[in-house]
């Protein structure tokens, strides 16, 4: 059986989204950053943390963003191979969603029409989707705004099939310790093991898309987001950069199978405003 | 250290502020980010006047997200500093005293900091909705078309900050995260 979804729909969850994502944290994301005042040991960044819950009360009762970069608008979009989408085109629904989203949500526009001319497009589309087709009749959405702060320190690096495990470790590290303060830590580290240059970076920005607390049900995988949690916060850089145990609330990574002469890893770094929703329609 | 300070600063006060103070600023501040920032190298290199004097102020680098009716602002925490690196040596040398972002400075900004007995401050990334509650005033003084990336004149009360590289060069971010290194 064949469902209809009309395209207005899309657009009103995907407006709706964009401005629940930039104003409330996903509980998941809640709970890491109240867990994360008790773990810190250093004054300052306990400090630090306490005004990052401050900052979270004020955003939801005031409805302020949480951060003032409210991001360029991700989105993975899973479409049943059962859904018939009617009324115009999928990506024009997105896209309008965002913009009635970000416009009316008194959200930051912060996306250039062109690279290098730099003009605002005033409204922060187009947004960057992500199409999957799987199997159903639903389409299930995924928002995830992301700031640039961070963004900008994420890094893909083409390893030698030679380098293992213990190059991927050292990419990671590498990536988070040049990072420091400009990510606004503390950060959560998605990671893309595998695939191509492209996959990998994708696979990257998806990690940070699960629950915090969900570990990879790969049993090596797991062991070694655990490792490289502790050795990210061994490296003391703390809330805001200024010191501290904790660095990162949580390494996510996603595998897939590579080719016989490549390793490449995608290192995508967030910042503790971490936002991601899903719906399904 | 707990520290309250007017802006614009005094010269005399840039070297009292140590790496590590927490500082409280109160008074006029102005917010510039990435294409404000090249718009006035740009107009120094035609030898024009800058839209705002840099004489003991500070510029916070901040774009703001929009206010909702009857506030002054919308969320206003800092950007990344280090994307102004290229200009700040310049602003610097025009009497520029205090600089607000957050993340890392090149080596170049560094030694202009102590050439100029200058400090940059670092506010909390990621607290916007928390900061733009010590901003009292906001009102767009050039460069109006850039949107968020407009030159702002804010009035700030107790707007919390703390100092990473003071006027001597001592760096908060070398030094303070060693005593949790494991």
């Amino acid at each position: 059986m064949i469902r209809t979804i009309n395209t207005d729909k899309i657009t009103e969850t995907i407006r709706e989204m964009c401005i629940e994502a930039n104003h409330f944290l996903s509980k998941d994301m809640d709970k890491a950053m109240k867990d994360a005042v008790e773990k810190e040991e250093s004054p300052l960044g306990k400090q630090i943390l306490c005004q990052l819950q401050e900052n979270l009360q004020i955003a939801g009762e005031d409805m302020i963003p949480i951060c003032q970069d409210t991001g360029m608008a991700v989105i993975f979009i899973e479409v049943g191979q059962d859904v018939h989408v009617e009324g115009g085109s999928l990506e024009d629904a997105i896209n309008e969603g965002v913009r009635q989203g970000y416009v009316e949500g008194f959200l930051r526009k912060s996306v250039v029409g062109d690279p290098l001319i730099r003009e605002n497009t005033k409204d922060n589309t187009p947004a960057i989707i992500h199409y999957s087709i799987v199997s159903g009749d639903k389409i299930k959405i995924t928002v995830a705004p992301k700031g640039f702060g961070s963004e900008n320190m994420s890094r893909v690096f083409m390893l030698k099939p030679a380098d293992g495990i213990e190059g991927v470790k050292n990419a990671v590290l590498t990536a988070v310790k040049d990072a420091g303060p400009n990510a606004c830590p503390p950060m959560v580290v998605g990671v893309g093991i595998g695939g191509t240059f492209e996959k990998c970076a994708i696979m990257a920005k998806h990690a940070l898309t699960r629950d915090m607390e969900q570990r990879s049900e790969i049993p090596y995988v797991k062991e070694l987001e655990e490792e490289l949690l502790e050795k990210i916060n061994n490296l003391g850089i703390g809330p805001g950069g200024l010191g501290g145990r904790v660095t990162a609330l949580a390494v996510n990574i996603e595998t897939y199978p590579t080719h016989i002469a490549g390793l490449p890893v995608g290192i995508n770094i967030c910042c503790h405003v971490n936002r991601h929703i899903v719906r399904t329609i | 250290m707990d520290k309250y300070i007017s802006a614009p600063f005094k010269s005399e006060e840039m070297k009292d502020l140590k790496s590590g103070d927490y500082v409280y600023i109160t008074g006029t501040i102005y917010t510039a980010r990435d294409a404000a920032h090249k718009r006035m190298y740009e107009a120094l290199e035609r030898k024009e006047e800058l839209p705002v004097s840099m004489e003991n102020n500070v510029i916070y680098y901040m774009g703001p997200s929009p206010a909702r009716e009857g506030r002054p602002i919308g969320s206003a925490g800092p950007t990344t500093a280090s994307r102004m690196d290229k200009y700040a040596p310049s602003l610097l040398d025009l009497g520029l005293k205090g600089m607000i972002g957050k993340g890392k400075r090149s080596k170049e900004v560094q030694d202009a900091i102590v050439r100029n007995q200058a400090v940059y401050f670092a506010a909390v990334g990621g607290a916007g909705a928390l900061l733009s509650k010590c901003i009292k005033k906001s009102e767009v003084i050039a460069y109006d078309d850039l949107g968020t990336e407009a030159i702002r004149k804010l009035e700030v009360e107790n707007f919390p900050v703390i100092v990473v590289i003071d006027a001597q060069g001592n760096n908060l971010y070398e030094t303070a995260i060693t005593d949790y290194q494991r």
